[in-house]
């Protein structure tokens, strides 16, 4: 039989939760139940004339075309950001985990652009793809290729995808990494010694055996790409050109902040806050199953 | 003996306690702006002039950002019952600010409750009339006020064997296409602020209504006339001019700022207050003249309108008389003719009052810099029309930013002149109804 460990008042276990608790019901469920309330209200910008409208805020949103296109767009976005900042971080993470001269200088180095604010990272892409100042931007002009994120779509969304994705490469380069070297020397050397390639071994082994790493950053990376690359879009493109780089997070920011329509901008935020929770749980439900622990 | 040192230190003591006593009556009022760097130091400035000015008010500035922040901030401020007293909201936040009824408190009311007695005829006319209401009464202050202008590089018009500054589009035209064959700089022309200078500075000019009842300053239910035949012509204009290689597109609002100063493009249309960043950055003789018209349009082009901001009242429970009394008191100040001349020959702002612009003719200071009138002369070289008196369009942000998206896509080849001023047209409706439907009381 398990031994319970039973506090003897029933006060103190509460009363020790409680500083958590009250952060969590301030700063998380206060502003989402406010958003909410706010999603069914037509109001102001001052909020002196308010309205109850029901649905019609949501009703408005999904019969708008642009909003279906930001879904759309937070759809590619999300996948290529996801997509490209893990595998390349899988990739570092690999090359680190060999015994090489200085590996710990590298993994220090590579760890670096997680402490870049959003901001300053947007500066840096800046000068590498403006087409004008950029390194790379002036390059391409300069063999004839047309680049001009500011007036070409696909160009842009190109650029905030490599930028938001760099960013997280730091972070997913050091579960990585811890992941792998967590992974037993022993199951490597018995399968070196059972014949397999070094490319079998990685990815009938290593793969496996990270997948609980792998899962995890699944879930972080897709809320990364749908809730933390305000900070990049808003500096290097602003949603532009027309609406190509406008992302859900990033409408929501425009409607209520800049355009002061908190209704639309509520309804919005409970679109998102929904489709995350969907996105959670069917991760859990359904890849979990498949993962190693 | 004793005693007496005792009584006089004590009398001594209670000297000094009442020093700062009196200093800590002086009423205190907190002033929100979003001008940053430069700019900003001149706001402290002039904040410090005040305040050592006399002894019964202080103004506390700070800065809080930039314009949508401290709009948003003082908004959010407000409905949290503690907003500034002061905030200083951008041109394009007007109609926002004023169908704010309760929590603003308009200037000419300040005026009247504090008994400052203040003459309008002394304000210049294009200035007043964008922050007044429709009975000519200041409902704003007005802070920082700027206008359109063309900014030309005259090495790169020598090079191209151009004599003559163009005053119509058909000339700009004319000289980008020399400009363009003797390659004298990589790109030919930009413009910052697309739609501030395309949309409302073109339709002032050419008294071509942007939206109708008065472009909104009669009425919440204003619609948009972008497909009229004037935008249809002066876009397709640009248009052409872009697919021609002779304008380059370089992004929102201010993000062109650099392609004028840093020498990449010839002809650059912008804010007269990027005046001290041109002087500080351009390495070749320059000069800003008023913006081109059409001539067959218009054959002696109406006025310009501002851009800027303007310094609003907020309103508060707790608010007392003095406090109200303190932000009028500083409003005065900053009108004074010595003040206000200031402020312009620092900055690059146009004055408010028509004293300061004598004042800064006498000075000789338009002599040592020519072309720092341009946006004035530009503002009041015609009585202001219900067509270009300024806008008064609720989500006018938001408006702003469609009629860009739209441009962009005109731009990429998606779709042309027409389909864009449509669509423009028809989101930007859209943005009024809502921004009429909130505020209808």
């Amino acid at each position: 039989m398990r031994k319970k460990v039973i506090f003897p008042q029933v006060g103190l276990p509460y009363l020790l939760l409680l500083p958590q608790l009250a952060i969590t019901f301030v700063f998380f469920f206060l502003p989402a139940g406010q958003a909410i309330w706010f999603s069914f209200l037509r109001q102001d910008a001052f909020g002196i004339r308010t309205e109850f409208v029901g649905l019609e805020n949501f009703v408005e949103l999904f019969q708008d075309p642009l909003y279906l296109d930001s879904v759309w767009i937070t759809l590619v976005f999300s996948f290529w950001v996801t997509a490209l900042a893990m595998s390349v971080a899988l990739g570092l993470a690999v090359l680190a985990d060999r015994h090489i001269r200085g590996a710990t200088a590298y993994k220090t180095l590579l760890i670096w652009p997680y402490a870049i604010a959003p901001a300053v990272a947007a500066v840096l892409w800046i000068f590498i793809f403006h087409p004008q100042i950029g390194l790379l931007g002036k390059f391409l002009n300069g063999i004839g290729v047309r680049w001009d994120y500011k007036l070409n779509g696909t160009q842009a969304l190109i650029t905030v995808i490599v930028a938001s994705a760099w960013k997280q490469v730091s972070y997913n380069f050091l579960f990585f990494l811890a992941g792998l070297q967590s992974i037993p020397r022993s199951v490597l050397e018995a399968a070196a010694i059972d014949g397999a390639s070094p490319a079998r071994r990685f990815w009938t082994v290593v793969f496996p055996l990270l997948s609980p790493t792998t899962f995890f950053l699944l879930v972080i990376n897709l809320t990364y790409a749908f809730f933390d690359t305000f900070g990049v879009i808003d500096a290097l493109t602003k949603g532009g050109p027309a609406k190509a780089t406008s992302t859900l997070i990033y409408r929501a920011y425009i409607d209520g902040r800049v355009n002061l329509d908190l209704g639309s901008s509520s309804a919005q935020s409970v679109v998102l806050m929904l489709a995350v929770i969907a996105l959670t749980a069917v991760q859990f439900r359904f890849i979990e199953r498949k993962v190693h622990y | 003996m004793h005693r007496r040192s005792l009584l006089a230190g004590a009398a001594f003591a209670l000297a000094i306690g009442a020093a700062p006593a009196s200093a800590q009556q002086r009423t205190e009022v907190t002033f929100w702006y979003g001008l940053g760097g430069a700019l900003g130091e001149r706001v402290q400035e002039q904040v410090e002039r005040f305040n050592r000015s006399q002894d019964r008010y202080r103004v506390n500035a700070t800065f809080r950002g930039s314009y949508v922040e401290v709009m948003t901030g003082a908004i959010a401020a407000w409905r949290a019952g503690n907003p500034p007293h002061i905030a200083q909201v951008f041109e394009v936040g007007t109609a926002t600010m004023m169908a704010a009824g309760p929590a603003i408190k308009p200037v000419h009311e300040l005026f009247r409750e504090a008994g400052v007695e203040i003459d309008p005829k002394r304000d210049l006319a294009g200035v007043r009339g964008y922050y007044s209401d429709t009975q000519g009464r200041l409902v704003s202050m007005p802070h920082n006020s700027s206008s359109a202008l063309m900014w030309v590089n005259l090495d790169a018009f020598e090079k191209a064997g151009i004599t003559d500054i163009p005053r119509t589009w058909r000339e700009v035209r004319a000289a980008a296409e020399k400009l363009k064959a003797a390659n004298a700089t990589p790109c030919v022309m930009t413009t910052t602020w697309p739609t501030w200078v395309l949309f409302e500075q073109q339709s002032a000019i050419h008294d071509v209504g942007l939206a109708t009842r008065a472009n909104g300053f009669e009425g919440l239910d204003t619609e948009l006339q972008l497909t009229h035949p004037f935008f249809q012509k002066h876009i397709q204009f640009i248009a052409d001019l872009h697919r021609d290689g002779l304008f380059r597109y370089g992004g929102r609002d201010n993000a062109a700022g650099n392609l004028f100063p840093s020498g990449e493009c010839a002809i650059g249309f912008g804010s007269s207050a990027a005046r001290a960043q041109i002087q500080r950055d351009a390495k070749f003789r320059w000069a800003s003249v008023p913006l081109p018209y059409h001539d067959d349009v218009i054959q002696s082009p109406r006025n310009g309108v501002i851009g800027g901001a303007s310094l609003w009242v907020l309103t508060a429970r707790n608010r007392t008389p003095a406090e109200y009394a303190a932000v009028a008191a500083f409003f005065e100040f900053i009108s004074r003719p010595e003040e206000d001349a200031w402020w312009h020959q620092v900055t690059g702002y146009v004055p408010l009052t028509k004293a300061a612009y004598e004042k800064s003719k006498a000075e000789g200071f338009y002599e040592r810099n020519p072309g720092a009138d341009a946006a004035i002369i530009q503002l009041s070289r015609a009585e202001p029309t219900p067509n270009s008196q300024g806008f008064r369009l609720g989500g006018m942000v938001e408006i702003r930013n469609i009629i860009q998206e739209e441009l962009e896509k005109v731009f990429q080849g998606q779709q042309t002149v027409a389909q864009a001023l449509e669509a423009a047209n028809r989101r930007g409706n859209q943005v009024l109804r809502n921004f009429e439907r909130a505020n209808r009381s």
